[in-house]
């Protein structure tokens, strides 16, 4: 990344201008709260205290064996307080917000996980707090909104456009605009404009720091591949960021393929869409040749967004990462899979990562090592599980 | 002396103010759109503004976000509202900007575009989500064109930023009177006259203000410290009524007539 937040041709800070001498504030005072001990160690010591953290990494051997390939290790997101990875950038951007003496935090959501761990440093640290969220995903994430309600949040349903996480980040944006000076607007990905994306990935970078020392450790060795889901990107940059100069291993970012990558029914962004500018970056985006942005379907909410991180743009023309797109049947099945033999009930983001280990995991050798991002847990998605599986038996 | 400068100039000599209006390109339907922009620059729109919609207008409030959608629903395409301008060009000699958000312009080809625009008689582009730190990968293409970008001052910019953005400016400078999405008010929170002021001492070209103005009262009160007011989404108000071509036509003539009466020192 250079100064100016461009990673290649992709990132930078496509907003209104009445937006940008906030972004400009909000550099600046990242730039010096990294740089500050008291601000790191408040930082590491919420992480270790608030949020449980180091997470485990964890073998899943009943899963390793039905696969019958490679050992299979969990970092498992899903024990953070929360119960998603999510907490560990809304902690990061409310210190920040603390420290820039905001009095008010906003947050746009799609499964709810980022509202809620949004809501929940809010309570934490006495901030006044609304969340943006589409109302279809209000009706399919129900239990994350009483969540939000119980955590003293404002949660404002979006009806415009989809009414998904992209309609639910334009409204956050004009809420910004017009209440820029008090409010600080925690992004939930690793999208948005500059500073956003670096700022997300370098406060989710807890995740790979911490898994590579925990696979050196357990196994003497770096992971042969580390697989995460991407929406935005967020959980994926995180893990990815603890290995991306370990050449020799292999970074694999999962797509939503909905319905099919062959139909237009899916929110697999890099793997089926084309350049363009939306929220503030420069990024693939799911459009049409007229430039209109793409409704985009996946079982999972936090999934359903039309486009994806820039570093992940770039991560796949630098041929850094590759993206591999799962649809909706497939991560249904891993969801299914990873509950009955590890005890383990995933988010379906997640289950997306597990069921691209599924399908590696048999073509390798046992000696080989694959480190899946279970980036939450799947108690929020039961209706959404009950509902497909009805659905499919019709 | 481009089309901009001309319009200016003639305003200052007919002692009045500069008129700017936005129109939702195809809402409802591109033909009532052209009627009514031929209705309007006739009836005292100095400069129109041509909204080129987005499916997701993250700087506007409610009724261009639905005038936007009514647009893309009615089937509405970059390449038509072009081709409507080139021939409202024929009438008039009104500037005309295409108004809308970076995607869809990317998406058209940024070097088409331009090179089309100048063919057509269409004078700049103002683009609400490129700022000047992100302006130079477009700048060289408007110039090679002789189109301009016009430029956005909020009222957040610094001073020393408002420099910068407004120091080889063409055409005009927009000022937004509000920290907020477009859409009609009935007054301001800030009066924007001291940031007005100084921004047209700062500004190489004529300073216009927009977001919120409504009323003939608004306009001519906000008029006294700019060289023209931008009316929008009060306009397209008018254009979402569940009403005929002809009496939407009629309406937004009769409204557009007031306004511009307004602006007459």
């Amino acid at each position: 990344m250079n100064k100016t937040g461009h990673y290649g041709i992709y990132g930078g800070r496509y907003v209104a201008e009445t937006l940008m001498p906030a972004l400009t504030e909000l550099t600046a005072a990242y730039e010096k709260c990294k740089k500050d001990p008291a601000f790191i160690k408040e930082f590491e010591t919420y992480l270790q205290d608030y949020i449980g953290r180091k997470s485990p990494l964890y073998l899943a051997s009943r899963l390793t064996e039905h696969c019958g390939g490679a050992q299979i290790y969990l970092k498992r997101e899903d024990l953070n307080h929360t119960g998603a990875h999510k907490v560990n950038n809304t902690l990061g951007q409310a210190l920040l917000a603390k420290y820039m003496g905001k009095k008010r935090l906003i947050a746009e959501t799609g499964a709810g996980m980022h509202g809620v761990a949004t809501a929940t440093v809010a309570a934490l640290f006495g901030f006044e707090c609304e969340v943006f969220m589409g109302s279809e995903d209000i009706r399919r994430q129900a239990p994350n909104v009483q969540r939000m309600y119980a955590l003293g949040a404002k949660v404002t349903a979006v009806d415009s456009g989809t009414a998904t996480l992209k309609d639910a980040m334009n409204e956050a944006l004009r809420n910004w605009i017009t209440t820029v000076e008090e409010t600080f607007y925690v992004i939930g990905t690793v999208a948005g404009p500059h500073p956003y994306p670096e700022m997300v990935k370098d406060f989710q970078s807890v995740i790979g720091t911490e898994a590579r020392e925990q696979i050196l450790e357990k196994c003497g060795r770096l992971p042969d591949e580390v697989i995460a889901c991407v929406g935005g990107g967020s959980n994926a940059m995180g893990i990815f960021a603890g290995f991306e100069k370990d050449e020799q291993v292999k970074l694999i970012g999962v797509e939503a393929g909905g319905d099919g990558i062959d139909t237009p029914f899916h929110a697999a962004s890099i793997t089926g869409g084309q350049v363009g500018v939306l929220h503030g970056c420069k990024t693939y985006l799911l459009q049409d040749n007229d430039g209109q942005i793409h409704p985009t379907h996946s079982i999972s909410a936090g999934l359903d967004y039309p486009g994806v991180g820039p570093e992940h743009a770039w991560f796949n023309d630098m041929k850094r990462a590759v993206y591999t797109v799962i649809d909706d049947k497939e991560a249904v099945e891993a969801f299914h899979i990873l509950s009955r033999l590890e005890g383990i009930i995933p988010a379906l983001e997640s289950s997306h990562a597990i069921a691209e280990a599924m399908r590696r995991a048999p073509k390798m050798s046992p000696a080989e090592i694959i480190v899946v991002n279970l980036s939450g847990r799947g108690d929020k998605d039961m209706q959404s599980v009950v509902e497909y599986e009805n659905e499919v038996n019709k | 002396m481009s089309r901009i400068e001309k319009c200016f100039e003639r305003c200052a000599a007919e002692n009045r103010k500069a008129l700017v209006m936005y129109v939702t390109a195809g809402c409802p339907d591109l033909q009532t759109t052209e009627q009514l922009i031929n209705g309007i620059t006739a009836a005292g729109a100095d400069i129109i503004e041509l909204g080129v919609p987005f499916s997701d207008p993250m700087a506007d409030g409610p009724t261009i976000q639905v005038s936007s959608q009514k647009a893309l629903d009615a089937g509405t395409e970059l390449k038509d509202i072009l081709a409507m301008g080139g021939r409202i060009r024929t009438k008039t000699e009104a500037p005309m900007i295409l108004f809308s958000y970076y995607n869809v312009i990317l998406a058209y080809g940024t070097e088409r575009l331009a090179a089309e625009c100048a063919a057509l008689g269409i004078d700049g582009w103002l683009i609400v989500d490129v700022p000047l730190e992100e302006r130079d990968e477009l700048l060289p293409i408007m110039h090679q064109h002789n189109l301009s970008l016009i430029p956005l001052i909020a009222p957040t910019t610094p001073p020393e930023r408002a420099a910068k953005i407004v120091e080889d400016a063409s055409g005009f400078v927009y000022y937004i009177t509000v920290k907020g999405v477009t859409g009609a008010r009935t007054s301001f929170k800030e009066d924007p006259a001291k940031k007005l002021a100084t921004l047209r001492k700062l500004s190489p070209v004529p300073v216009v203000a927009g977001f919120g103005i409504s009323t003939p009262e608004m306009a001519a009160e906000t008029a006294k410290n700019a060289d023209g007011i931008v009316v929008g989404s009060a306009l397209v108000k008018l254009t979402l009524q569940d009403k005929s071509p002809e009496q939407i036509i009629k309406e937004s003539i009769e409204f557009v007539s007031n306004l511009a009466r307004a602006l007459i020192k």
